[in-house]
């Protein structure tokens, strides 16, 4: 069992090239925010400061040898963290920051997978750094700046000053097209609070819930203003984003936003299981809050690909309404299967 | 009953040796402490990753975070052998003549020991290195297998493919065999006469110690409950056997091994700073050292077959001494 209190939490940075990563990374190692950070880079490249704990590191791919294509790790990332945890002294949290064209869920996995790095770390968010006046040129030229957004927690929407409102408004609804469960900040120069892209507990679901309390509330995000009334209108507001995207990018990426009463366990966990199976492959991320029928606490749950994790969160509220939600994020999503079968696990 | 003499050090052990009979204990911060009529300290590398423990010149290889190779020997002398850059030397290996070998990225290197430096560029990340016993030679564990060199001479390497990440390897005493730790909780062998496979599987938990037996016979490993012990005597190696399991316990894993110089014995260090001695012949055990603050990490028997210096993640390190 690994002891919560000594992980380190890691929190991975993706971007495309001149998406603001570096000037980020120059905060982070530079403010007086009171917290010593390790960087693992893939080049030493542009960060100017002069620091011990600056890591560079070839991104290094492996593949487990168990026959399933999406379980990948960073075997640099493994070497490098143990080597970083035999003097644990020195820091207080580790960010990774991975090349524009990197595939984030193996440096995701690798927090999950590696038994060693799982024990002294545990991953806090995935950040994306967005540049918004390039993200539709990226989109249409790489399927790795979509996964990126799909895959992230946090997404900094760098260089507003550099497009007009309605480009602004375009490329967040793309965004949220690709992602509705990530926290979206915009920002020129990399600006954004760090206190809203490091020690997050993203991964968290306890925490996640707790920062955040309307975690897949897929419509209140649209940062206006509902109260709980609005829940019905929920896949209305869906829709309405689409459609607002769709005219400057193909999404190739797509969620699923379910939604439930009560879950028979029985049916529930082989279904839950039996979807990350056969679906692993297409499934970027997952996240869910589940209502199980004859248990008093909510049960949390987050997936990347084949990996799923679950947990009991906390008693449900005398107001609170008994329901499940879950939320997939990936390709090839078949939603009304999806759906359908999803329904078909309610007690 | 064995005594056991504390040394009570900050942080991780990486490496524990006796260089000249005296014991050395190597940390993570560089520093490497010797027990030499009291506690003397020298300075190695700025962050050390890496160490070997070169016997034929009795002196400690070491490699770190500031992308240095040194050689440490008894008496406190620390010469600088190699410089890589800014990027951690990541493994570290002595060979014949004097020869280092170290691994910086994708790229290992060889020190000759007239000073000329060789490089060995890959495709992948060097992950492990270890001299081959006969001639000059060395191995490389990759992902997907393991790849031989011959520095002195021109000429392609040999390839030899396992899918997979290998991540550590070491060579039998008759250089018969070629043995890869892997990044899952397997080792992987190679008959280098013929290439035939050893698959080792089984394992419970990654593999990160290696130790061979007297002239071969056996080789100890980590990564389970017990120390698992394959045979190696025949000429197919452990192939169609099962090995010895030795020191077995219900609540801890072995983290590190350590086989007697002359006897089919072996020490076993467990995750939670345990050491024992275990006989292959009829598995009968002795307690050496009671649980401690942390993993033993590093041990070595010393010339005379009377004590064994030992290391942990804890700091907590010491001699046993079996002979009182």
């Amino acid at each position: 069992m690994s002891d919560a209190q000594t992980q380190i939490p890691v929190t991975v940075l993706t971007g495309y090239l001149g998406a603001g990563k570096t000037t980020l990374l120059n905060r982070i190692l530079s403010e007086n925010h009171g917290k010593r950070y390790a960087v693992i880079v893939n080049e030493f490249g542009e960060i100017g400061i002069d620091n011990d704990l600056i890591v560079e590191s070839d991104e290094e791919i492996y593949e487990m040898n168990n026959g399933c294509v999406c379980c990948t790790v960073r075997g640099d990332l493994i070497r490098v963290v143990e080597g970083l945890m035999k003097r644990p002294g020195r820091f207080d949290a580790i960010v990774v920051e991975t090349t524009g064209l990197a595939d984030p869920v193996p440096v995701a996995q690798t927090f999950f997978m590696d038994d060693d790095v799982r024990t002294k770390t545990k991953l806090d968010a995935v950040v994306a750094l967005v540049d918004a006046k390039h993200l539709p040129l990226r989109l249409k030229d790489s399927k790795e700046a979509e996964d990126q957004i799909a895959f992230a927690d946090v997404v900094v929407l760098n260089k507003t000053d550099l497009v007009t409102p309605e480009e602004l408004e375009k490329v967040e609804a793309t965004i949220r097209a690709i992602n509705p469960a990530a926290k979206i900040h915009r920002t020129q120069r990399s600006g954004v609070a760090l206190e809203e892209v490091l020690d997050r507990g993203a991964f968290d679901l306890s925490r996640a819930l707790e920062n955040d309390p309307h975690f897949l509330d897929a419509h209140d995000y649209d940062h206006d203003h509902h109260d709980h009334d609005h829940h019905d209108h929920d896949g209305h507001d869906h829709h309405h984003h689409h459609d607002h995207a769709s005219d400057i990018h193909d999404v190739t990426v797509k969620s699923v936003s379910l939604r439930g009463g009560e879950m028979d366990p029985k049916k529930f966990f082989p279904w839950i299981e039996k979807v990350t199976q056969m679906e692993g492959p297409n499934i970027l991320r997952l996240k869910g809050i589940i209502a199980l029928k004859g248990d008093e606490d909510r049960y949390v749950l987050q997936g990347v690909h084949m990996i799923l994790e679950g947990d009991h969160q906390r008693a449900w509220k005398d107001d609170e309404k008994h329901e499940s939600r879950l939320v997939f994020i990936g390709r090839d999503l078949d939603a009304e299967r999806l759906r359908k079968s999803f329904e078909a696990c309610q007690a | 009953m064995p005594t056991v003499a504390p040394l009570d050090l900050e942080g991780h052990c990486v490496a524990a040796v006796f260089l000249n009979d005296v014991p050395h204990f190597a940390l993570a911060d560089g520093a490497v402490h010797r027990l030499d009529n009291g506690q003397k300290t020298v300075q190695a590398n700025d962050g050390l990753l890496a160490a070997f423990h070169d016997a034929a010149n009795d002196r400690l290889i070491t490699g770190g975070e500031d992308g240095k190779v040194f050689a440490v020997k008894a008496g406190g002398e620390v010469s600088e052998l190699a410089s890589a850059g800014k990027k951690w030397i990541t493994s570290v290996a002595g060979g014949p003549q004097g020869a280092v070998a170290y691994a910086s990225g994708k790229t290992a290197f060889v020190r000759f020991g007239d000073g000329k430096i060789k490089e060995f560029a890959h495709p992948r990340s060097v992950e492990g290195l270890a001299f081959s016993p006969k001639g000059m030679r060395f191995g490389v564990a990759r992902y997907n297998g393991a790849t031989l060199h011959f520095p002195a001479a021109e000429g392609k390497p040999v390839e030899l493919e396992w899918a997979g990440a290998h991540t550590g390897l070491t060579f039998s005493p008759d250089g018969a065999f070629l043995v890869t730790t892997m990044q899952e909780n397997a080792l992987h062998g190679w008959k280098l006469a013929d290439g035939k496979h050893m698959r080792m599987s089984g394992y419970p938990g990654k593999v990160k110690s290696l130790s061979w037996s007297v002239k071969g016979k056996w080789l100890a490993s980590s990564g389970a409950p017990a120390a698992i012990v394959w045979p190696f005597a025949s000429k197919d190696g452990p192939m169609g056997k099962a090995p010895l399991e030795l020191g077995t316990r219900g609540n801890t894993m072995v983290t590190c091994v350590a086989c007697h110089p002359s006897q089919d014995v072996v020490a076993i260090g467990y995750e939670d700073g345990m050491v024992i001695a275990a006989r292959f012949a009829d598995a009968k055990e002795v307690l050496l050292r009671r649980p401690g603050k942390g993993a033993i990490t590093a041990m070595m028997w010393d010339k005379e077959e009377g004590r064994i210096v030992f290391g942990s993640a804890a700091g907590d390190c010491g001699v046993i001494d079996i002979t009182a």
